[in-house]
């Protein structure tokens, strides 16, 4: 198949989700040119969304035609069915956020939605890449418009320099990962995963094993900062806080989400062999990761910036069950990012619909927008990972599969600091509903029906799978089980 | 069938007040009240099954609620969940009839905090125990920390977080502990594990009790309160709401102590009996502590929270002293404890209304004035304060037995704590009913108010003359339970220490 120049109808079909993104990002990008000046774009989020719900549709027919594709450079299986199909919805939360973000802004434009398909065509190659050139190159797409949309509120200075620090960083650590590429292009001749394996698992021609570690750590380091893990979290609080929070939103998920399909099809396949090399660093960088991200947002005042340091925080949770280096870990992944997005997403939405994200601007939350105030608590509650919430199940799942690997400490201190984590998401809860409204809070506007939509989405997703994991779960062990 | 109405219902109630009923306030305080009552009357007639074989789990269901890991819905009743059950139900009838003026929100917490209680008493599944477990810290939170009143320098909103934080940090670790006895045993359901560990086909080495037993531990102990871990009580018992005070002083403390006694002591002997020294220690010291700060506390509510403290420190040691007097000291003690001490919180909270605040200074020479809540508060503290024919006094007598078998300085110190629990209630009730007629008027119980406390007084009455009525199925559980907590035969010889403490 491999020698083949010209690809497949199969192979075609198996890049169809990312060929269908395409070509809605462009005729976007040219309806947009019908527009001048920032304004209102009537039926443009709908068209967004019709390209994401055939995204979608292609993606589970692509999963049922499983396999290679250009040149092995691709590959199609349930675990990048998992992750396709969850960039796409946390990308269709996002739109619908930010419709009445921008419009009320007045800075509503084509390019934003045009940008955002684009980045998804990256992160959905980052979950479909069997070859480290591929994992760059979908890294590179989605982390470029990710910047531009960091900054897409150009007159903002915020904005302005989230978009600059998430650029800055970001290239620093893509320049990492490209060097261990290609070091371990250098010492194994391929970028093929499994051929990386393979050889690597050949004692008779393995590379030197510090050398190769080396690179390991190296392309370790370039997914650690898209994860945003300790050390290379600092950037994620500003950047979150500084984009539009709708831009917030998508970027603390999706991103997130397909870097972590990245680290785990590159670390679990191509790196496996030498699992006793890299898994003690992860263990440190997860222990790390949760304890830096829960003690630094103790101290936030403003709704974003705690947010963004749960996101680190939970990045962290995350790698625990990475660390857990087995295959209830790698469910637990999948189930807890499934769930991270729709709580967070649902948390971004709410505080999208201020001006000002301070915690005294929720003040009395409950008594203006009671609704609202009781949805926010139901994503603060799975935040804290109270029961019947779908991030209490993801965090026991989690912890479990540390258990189960016998990494006692590491889950007893990550549930300790998740015990932690609870007072700063209890502030949120305690501003809406224990203090009293200030005399010049600003007039409350009826949040916009498609806002209302997300939210409520992500409620029903976040109870529901709170109440009845068994579904996902069992989606997340079939879609990780062909991992390894 | 009774078991799941009394855990449904108010879940029903609650989410009625919650939706339809939020506007409505009359009709949501009758749905509540009657969901409430139905609740009380359906636990009532559960008794007669548990009666007839107390060690089994009577009105039993277990329902697949997750594929893997394999979690039931499983729920039951026996002799020793059986009172707790019937006293959270009327606990948070008599909860729900004081509060007739507060909103239907209010309601339905209060009706979840019910749902909470009852199913941590009643649950058979570790994992289902947990998530009741943590269950109850929600409405909890809604109700300190949206009806709470500051009292002094401690604000409502400080207590709350403060509560909260405590115990949710408290319980992570037990879930770390219950996913561990998961992956051992391979299930969750509680009465296999213990089907496994008398066939002997799971066993947990001393060095494995020793982590589960301290995770299991310190949930407990933050919930009890056990000193030192009560810092959150008093701020939470003074701020509380007085419907919630009335379940959290008298119910929530049960759900350590329980859990203590059914899960601590015949999943862990070893670590438990290796541990009793230092627990039966801080138990002391939160019976004589507790004690010694309730006789300075200006504040009633303040002072109830330091009398529970002490109170409860009864309890542990009771447990701890793996004797069957103080096991069924224990149990008895704490159906007595939430009987009295949800009876002294309502009669706190009538004060509270009364004059704006529970301050001692605030009141003076009431008896005059209020005949009849002088005497029920009369009642309520001297059954608190142990006397004889009241019905603390059988549990605190059986505990100090249990603890002279254990250890004679035990009983000794505990002894003096009863002492004093005499001079703070009755000096307290000195200086509140007491003394010169007062100027002003002031209001005796309103019929309402009498509804609310007359069952409680009866029942401490009845618990003291005819404790044979409650103790027996209670004593059965315990008899297993002391039975099982010897159970790691290979591994008793590490503990020849324990073996002598328990004498017989």
């Amino acid at each position: 198949m491999g020698t083949n120049m010209i690809p497949t109808g199969d192979e075609l079909l198996r890049f169809l989700p990312e060929m269908i993104l395409a070509v809605f990002a462009v005729l976007v990008m040219l309806w947009e040119s019908r527009h001048d000046e920032h304004g209102e774009r009537r039926g443009m989020p709908m068209f967004t969304l019709i390209g994401l719900a055939l995204a979608a549709v292609a993606t589970v027919v692509a999963g049922s035609y499983q396999g290679l594709a250009f040149s092995n450079m691709i590959v199609v299986d349930s675990f990048t069915t998992f992750f396709r199909l969850l960039v796409l919805a946390i990308a269709a939360l996002a739109v619908l956020t930010a419709s009445p973000f921008l419009r009320e802004r007045k800075a509503e434009g084509g390019e934003f939605y045009s940008l955002m398909l684009l980045s998804l065509i990256g992160q959905s190659l980052m979950a479909a890449s069997n070859e480290l050139m591929m994992v760059f190159i979908g890294i590179e797409i989605s982390s470029i418009s990710s910047y531009v949309l960091a900054g897409y509120l150009r007159d903002d200075k915020r904005a302005n320099e989230s978009a600059l620090k998430y650029f800055l960083l970001g290239s620093f650590a893509t320049g990492f990962l490209l060097y261990g590429i290609s070091w371990t292009y250098g010492l194994t001749g391929t970028t093929n995963l499994n051929e990386i394996a393979a050889i690597l698992g050949n004692s008779d021609i393995a590379p030197d094993k510090v050398l190769t570690s080396a690179a390991a750590a190296l392309i370790l380091a370039g997914l650690c900062f898209k994860v945003s893990a300790f050390p290379f979290q600092s950037w994620a609080p500003d950047v979150y806080q500084g984009a539009a929070t709708p831009v917030g939103a998508f970027l603390s998920a999706a991103p997130k989400a397909a870097a972590f399909a990245t680290l785990l099809r590159v670390f679990f396949t191509a790196f496996e062999p030498m699992s006793d090399r890299w898994l003690p660093l992860l263990t440190a960088v997860a222990l790390l990761t949760m304890i830096v991200g829960n003690l630094a947002a103790l101290w936030q005042s403003d709704v974003k910036r705690i947010l963004g340091y749960s996101s680190i925080a939970n990045a962290g949770y995350v790698l625990v069950a990475v660390a857990a280096h087995s295959t209830l870990g790698v469910s637990a992944v999948l189930f807890y990012l499934a769930a991270y997005s729709a709580m967070n997403v649902g948390a971004f939405a709410v505080v999208s619909m201020r001006e000002q994200t301070e915690l005294s601007d929720f003040n009395g939350l409950a008594k203006r927008q009671p609704l609202t105030a009781a949805l926010m608590t139901v994503f603060m509650s799975s935040l804290i990972g109270l029961p019947l919430t779908a991030g209490f199940f993801g965090k026991f799942y989690i912890f479990q599969s540390a258990i189960d690997s016998e990494m006692y400490w590491l889950a007893g201190i990550g549930l300790l600091t998740s015990a932690v984590a609870a007072f700063y998401y209890l502030r949120v809860i305690k501003a809406m509903y224990m203090e009293p409204v200030a005399d010049d809070a600003p007039e409350l506007a009826v949040p916009a029906s498609s806002l209302q939509a997300v939210l409520f989405v992500s409620a029903a997703v976040t109870i529901g799978f709170g109440i009845f994991p068994g579904w996902l779960l069992d989606w997340a062990t079939r879609s990780s089980g062909l991992l390894r | 069938m009774y078991l799941l109405v009394a855990l449904f219902l108010p879940l029903v109630g609650f989410l009625a007040c919650m939706t339809l009923l939020r506007k409505a306030r009359q009709t949501a305080y009758t749905a509540a009240l009657a969901s409430a009552g139905i609740a009380f009357l359906a636990s009532l007639a559960m008794v007669p099954e548990v009666m007839q074989n107390p060690t089994r789990v009577s009105q039993a269901l277990a329902v697949n609620w997750i594929p893997y890991p394999p979690i039931h819905f499983s729920i039951g009743a026996d002799g020793l969940s059986l009172w707790l059950i019937a006293a959270t139900t009327l606990l948070s009838l008599i909860a729900i009839l004081t509060a007739s003026k507060r909103d239907p929100q209010f309601l339905a917490w209060l009706l979840l905090l019910e749902v909470g209680i009852v199913g941590v008493f009643s649950s058979q599944d570790l994992f289902l125990f947990f998530v009741f477990f943590e269950l109850t810290l929600v409405p909890t939170l809604f109700l300190m920390g949206q009806y709470g009143k500051d009292s002094g320098k401690t604000t409502s909103n400080a207590a709350t977080i403060k509560f909260f934080v405590y115990t949710f940090a408290g319980s992570v670790l037990m879930l770390a502990a219950i996913t561990y006895l998961f992956l051992k045993a391979g299930t969750f359901d509680y009465q296999n594990i213990l089907l496994q560990v008398q066939a002997g086909s799971f066993r947990l080495s001393p060095a494995e009790q020793m982590p589960l037993f301290l995770a299991f531990f310190l949930a407990f102990a933050v919930k009890t309160p056990l000193f030192p871990f009560h810092a959150w009580q008093a701020d939470a018992y003074t701020t509380a709401p007085s419907p919630l005070g009335i379940v959290m002083a008298g119910l929530m403390g049960k759900l350590g102590t329980y859990g203590l006694l059914r899960f601590c002591l015949p999943l862990f002997p070893n670590a438990a009996r290796e541990c009793a020294g230092w627990i039966n220690g801080l138990a002391i010291l939160a019976i004589l502590y507790g004690a010694l700060v309730a006789i300075v506390q200006p504040n009633i509510k303040r002072l109830l929270a330091f009398s529970s403290l002490s109170h409860l420190g009864f309890i542990v040691l009771g447990i701890f002293s793996f004797h069957i007097n103080g096991l069924d000291g224990a149990a008895y003690q704490m159906v007595c404890h939430a009987i009295t001490t949800g009876g002294l919180f309502v009669l706190a909270g009538v004060l509270e209304e009364r004059k704006g605040s529970c301050e001692i200074s605030a009141f003076g020479g009431l008896a005059s004035r209020t005949p009849w809540l002088a005497t029920t508060f009369l009642v309520a503290a001297l059954a608190s304060s142990g006397l004889p024919s009241l019905n603390n006094f059988v549990g605190e007598y059986l505990i100090l037995q249990g603890a002279a078998f254990a250890g004679f300085a035990y009983a000794a110190a505990a002894a003096v704590g009863v002492i004093l629990s005499a001079v703070y209630l009755l000096w307290m009730y000195q200086r509140t009913f007491l003394g010169p007629n007062p100027a002003e008027d002031t209001k005796d119980l309103s019929n309402q108010e009498a509804l609310a406390i007359a069952p409680l007084i009866l029942l401490m009455i009845w618990m003291g003359v005819n404790s044979g009525s409650f103790l027996p199925v209670q004593s059965a559980v315990n008899q297993k339970i002391l039975q099982q907590s010897k159970m790691n035969v290979e591994f008793r010889v590490a503990a020849p220490v324990a073996e002598a403490i328990h004498g017989n």
